[in-house]
């Protein structure tokens, strides 16, 4: 089916295993066809109402949507007081078929990234597989371009990807969709790939939309309670708005520029003016899709109702891969980002809100799932800050540290709510195994993911040497050093000096660094520390997960722990400098120096200083989250009462879905309503349209139907009166 | 026509003739009694047929006499003496005052109109004095000859049809005619 | 002769139409028809006289076509008294749509 051409040659990838780049996201397809197939099949033999059987699997529901009990009282086998595990009957094979596609995925891309290492390319492998849209001037094929991106890119996606098929594995092991889980996580991997593997804006787009699809699917896998199903619903329209945000930038782009290609974009992109309102409008454009797919103000709602899907499902689709596509989209696009300053300046004043705004949010949360999902809102701010100083390796950086120790963090968070929620089962307690409030005290039942957990905190909070640190002193340092020179600090934005809006963000950036050394902390302290809130009787069932599960947790600790050695500043070169950074040089090299401009470096003295700086913040933070949180004091949630003052805007998160559904969704209904539905269709097009027809023809036919009286009397008269009108129109005519 | 010189005994017996018509025509359309007007209406075939007569045309009159006057009106007597119509209904089979007076006013505006077409040249041959055919200086035109060389060359098809046409009407007339043995 | 012909034949042919419009009794409205054939078998036979014989022909054609029409109709009245008993149009409506 893939016809693949052969490559062109020349290329000294063309003779390697690249050439078999197409494989990389045919397998997980395959993965996908045959889950898919054995999840039909297993609902053609079960019964349509077989997903929603009642699940094991306790992470699902919304905040304030109180105690659910799904998966009780369904005939489920609880008649015993035991806990049931009930496998899927085809469970065997897609534990074989879903991480096992992946694995290989990963082998493919390992080998792929050694034979790159192998030649010196400065320029991208592209493998044209057929023509896909050729429409007049607009020639599109269907085309994967292999360069160092998207190899960086596809090493996270399959190597993360790889271990939380792995985790999901004994997650997901007793829900009744477990094939059809692996399916759409199977697909979204073959999506996220095509995402990073088109060689044009238009395949790019096919894999944006996938991802989004996925994600869709996911999370709404438990669609059988609405809330679930509003979440994916939610997200899906969320994503529209940013979608339509890249279709305008992509037409745009191709009227002004005249491709869609990658290969030429620099070269062509140089027909536009620098900084010149189309170029600007363009790069706005994409970053209104970025602020989709990556939840970023104004269009972030959408990702904390997402952890309304399984556990693995937030760690790689909402914190490690899909969320982290509009960073990558920049990336792409630095050429032309680089070209518009002022969109630049957009990117990472909107980065920086978005870091503070969701880390203060993630302040006031007691759902773990939804700190960790704010927290992944702040971190994805510090990467457009990154790509919009024109940090590009840097935004790339943190994209992949982010991945590191965000999914472990999610991952762990799966293990603890896997562990609360078999301790609820086991003890038929309906209570919320996601809530902070009803955990405490976890470090002694699961040690080794109270380990792997504070290792990823220490890596968001920025303590070094752990990976988050590296690279958001990178981004931060950035920052810094364009508030000081290069185009970014003489544009303005709004009429904003470049540098004052840069200072700001840097500001904004520690702020946000502060914040969230602190809310990560008392997660941590909440979950792990103080005495247990659980029931007695669900003390003795809380153990630490399978192995299966904590597996990955390790490999994905040892990331977060050393992963800052993968782009070492040149101040503490304890290790090989900036690896990525070179590695990224033929991608992003023109855009960076561009941005930067010809302004000199920051003195390493001042660089010390602002390293200083951040670690004594991440320092301060943890060190006020110690000291002031007292997990003591805490009660179950059934028995805490509401919080008062900032603390309750903050738990309901600045009210902005509230303000939302005031300003946008429910005038959006009353319009719909009263004018599109009343008045439009059913007044115009029902009422006039469709029933005036035909009661028009009804009123024409009664005429009709009155001249045809049968009395040929009638007939004649008629008759003779129109031949008198005939004969005299003759006459007087002449 | 208009300037030939009418001999006075021709003109007065067409006069006579075409006042005959007309009257009978009227009374034939006022008479209550279907037997009446069908006599009054026989009685202006008769004053038809000596016209047709007087404008050369014999064969036409003597057929008007035969086939009209002689065979289908008495075809139509037949039939009302048959269906028992011959005494006037009870309520008058002559519509109202206003339907009789419009429809008085239709019958002149036909007129009018007629008359203007031709004066507007509807009939643009009317206008034109036209030198008469040779059969009709001559008085050969009624005779069957120049009528029969048309109808059996130029008009064959015509006459042909018109004998299945006939066939038709009178199959039709007989399956009409007949007690219909499946009637409701 | 040919203006008179031609204006009693008009004349015919309105008296006709005024009795088809007025008369109600089926026999009588058949009638009229017949009037107005003759009505216009007179101008055919008076434009024959300009023209030559072809128009006598016609009238011979318009002649054999009323002799059918009358079998027809007559028949078809004949049909329509036995099912109504009457032949007052007023009455009959079976063209009713």
């Amino acid at each position: 089916m893939m016809n693949a051409q052969l490559p062109e040659t020349g290329h000294p990838l063309a003779d390697t295993v690249a050439r078999f780049v197409w494989l990389l996201p045919l397998l997980p397809l395959l993965g996908f066809v045959i889950n898919g197939a054995l999840a039909l099949g297993a609902v053609a033999k079960i019964g349509p109402d077989d997903p929603s059987a009642g699940h094991d699997h306790h992470d699902a529901h919304d905040h304030g949507s109180g105690h659910d009990d799904h998966g009780h009282g369904h005939g489920h086998g609880h008649g015993h007081g035991d806990h049931h595990p009930v496998r899927h009957e085809y469970a065997g094979i897609v534990s074989l078929v879903g991480p096992g596609v992946l694995l290989a995925t990963f082998g493919l891309a390992v080998a792929m990234f050694l034979a790159m290492r192998g030649v010196n390319m400065e320029e991208p492998f592209v493998l044209q597989l057929f023509r896909w849209m050729p429409v007049g001037d607009l020639k599109i094929n269907a085309a994967f371009q292999l360069d160092q991106l998207s190899m960086v890119m596809v090493l996270i996606i399959t190597g993360i990807g790889s271990l939380i098929h792995i985790f999901s594995v004994g997650y997901m092991q007793d829900d009744p969709g477990y094939p059809r889980y692996f399916a759409y996580l199977n697909l979204f991997v073959f999506f996220m790939l095509l995402l990073v593997l088109g060689a044009n804006y238009p395949l790019m787009f096919v894999g944006w939309e996938g991802v989004g699809l996925c994600s869709y699917l996911l999370i709404g896998f438990w669609f059988s309670e609405e809330a679930n199903a509003n979440a994916g619903k939610k997200a899906f329209i969320v994503n529209r708005i940013g979608d339509f945000g890249f279709l305008v930038a992509m037409f745009m782009l191709f009227a002004n520029v005249g491709t869609l290609d990658y290969a030429n974009m620099a070269e062509a992109a140089q027909k536009l003016p620098m900084g010149g309102a189309v170029i600007t409008a363009i790069c706005l454009f994409f970053f209104l899709g970025c602020t989709g797919k990556s939840a970023q103000i104004p269009l972030y709602v959408w990702l904390p109702d997402a952890m309304a899907g399984p556990t693995p499902v937030s760690a790689l689709i909402h914190a490690a891969t899909m969320v982290t596509a509009g960073v990558y989209l920049i990336a792409r696009s630095s050429i032309l980002f680089s070209m518009a300053p002022v969109a630049s300046l957009t990117v990472a004043l909107v980065g920086g809100l978005t870091a503070l705004f969701a880390a203060t949010i993630g302040l006031k949360q007691w759902d773990i799932k939804k700190v960790l999902a704010y927290s992944t809102v702040s971190q994805l701010g510090y990467m457009f800050v990154g790509v919009g100083v024109g940090a590009y390796t840097a935004g790339v950086f943190h994209l992949m540290t982010h991945a590191f120790f965000k999914a472990l963090l999610f991952l762990g968070s799966g293990s603890v709510i896997f562990a609360m929620h078999r301790a609820y089962h086991a003890t038929h307690n309906h209570d919320d195994a996601q809530d902070m409030r009803n955990m405490g005290g976890l470090k002694k039942f699961m040690p080794v993911t109270w380990g792997l957990m504070w290792i990823a905190t220490l890596a968001i909070a920025g303590i070094p040497p752990f990976a988050g640190f590296f690279s958001k002193d990178e981004i931060l340092g950035t920052v810094f050093a364009r508030a000081n020179a290069g185009p970014l600090s003489t544009a303005t934005l709004l009429g904003v000096p470049g540098h004052v809006v840069l200072l700001t963000v840097y500001v904004i950036g520690l702020a946000s660094a502060l914040l969230t050394a602190i809310y990560m902390t008392r997660m941590m302290m909440y979950t792990f520390h103080g005495p247990n809130r659980t029931g007695e009787a669900e003390r003795s069932h809380l153990a630490e997960a399978p192995w299966i599960m904590t597996g990955p947790l390790v490999v994905l600790g040892l990331l977060s722990a050393f992963g800052g050695w993968l782009n070492l500043p040149e101040l503490l070169p304890i290790g090989p400098i900036g690896t990525l950074e070179h590695w990224l040089e033929p991608v992003v090299g023109v855009a960076t120096a561009r941005m930067a401009g010809s302004g000199e470096h920051v003195a390493v003295d001042t660089e010390w200083v602002l390293i200083g700086v951040a670690v004594a913040i991440a320092v301060i933070g943890m060190s006020v989250a110690f000291a002031r949180l007292k997990p003591a004091a805490l009660v179950q949630k059934s028995a805490s009462p509401a919080s008062e003052g900032f603390a309750k805007v903050l738990e309901h998160k600045y009210y902005v879905d509230e303000f939302y559904d005031d300003a946008i969704v429910q005038p959006v209904k009353g319009i719909s309503t009263t004018v599109l539905w009343k008045g439009v269709d059913a007044g115009i097009i029902d009422g006039l349209f469709v029933n005036g027809s035909a009661a028009f023809t009804r009123a024409l036919g009664w005429m009709g139907a009155q001249l045809q009286t049968g009395q040929v009397g009638t007939y004649a008269w008629v008759l003779v009166i129109g031949v008198l009108a005939l004969l005299g129109a003759f006459t007087s005519g002449r | 026509m208009q300037n030939e010189f009418v001999p006075l005994f021709y003109g007065f017996h067409f006069y006579l003739f075409g006042l005959i018509a007309l009257a009978s025509a009227i009374l034939f359309v006022t008479r209550k009694s279907p037997v009446a007007a069908a006599l009054w209406l026989v009685q202006t075939m008769f004053a038809l047929a000596a016209l047709y007569i007087m404008m050369d045309a014999q064969f036409v009159g003597v057929m008007q006499i035969l086939v009209y006057a002689g065979a289908i009106m008495v075809v139509f007597l037949f039939v009302i003496m048959l269906l028992n119509l011959g005494h006037p209904d009870e309520i008058s089979d002559i519509r109202g005052t206003w339907g009789r007076v419009i429809a008085g006013l239709f019958g002149i505006a036909l007129l009018a109109e007629v008359g203007a077409a031709s004066r507007n040249a509807l009939v643009p041959a009317l206008q034109l004095p036209q030198a008469p055919t040779d059969g009709a200086i001559n008085g050969t035109a009624g005779v069957i000859g120049p009528i029969a060389g048309p109808m059996f060359k130029e008009y064959l098809l015509a006459f042909e049809l018109t004998s299945v046409l006939l066939l038709v009407a009178v199959i039709g007339a007989v399956v009409l005619g007949k007690k219909s043995s499946n009637a409701r | 002769m040919l203006a008179e012909s031609l204006a009693l034949s008009a004349a015919l042919f309105a008296i006709g139409v005024v009795g088809v419009l007025t008369r109600r009794n089926a026999m009588i409205v058949f009638m009229c028809v017949e009037l107005m054939l003759n009505a216009v078998n007179l101008s055919f036979v008076a434009l024959s006289r300009l023209y030559g014989a072809t128009g006598q022909v016609f009238v011979i054609f318009v002649m054999t076509v009323a002799a059918a029409e009358a079998a027809v109709g007559l028949a078809i009245v004949i049909a329509i008294f036995r099912h109504k008993k009457t032949v007052d149009l007023q009455n009959i409506n079976l063209l009713r749509g």
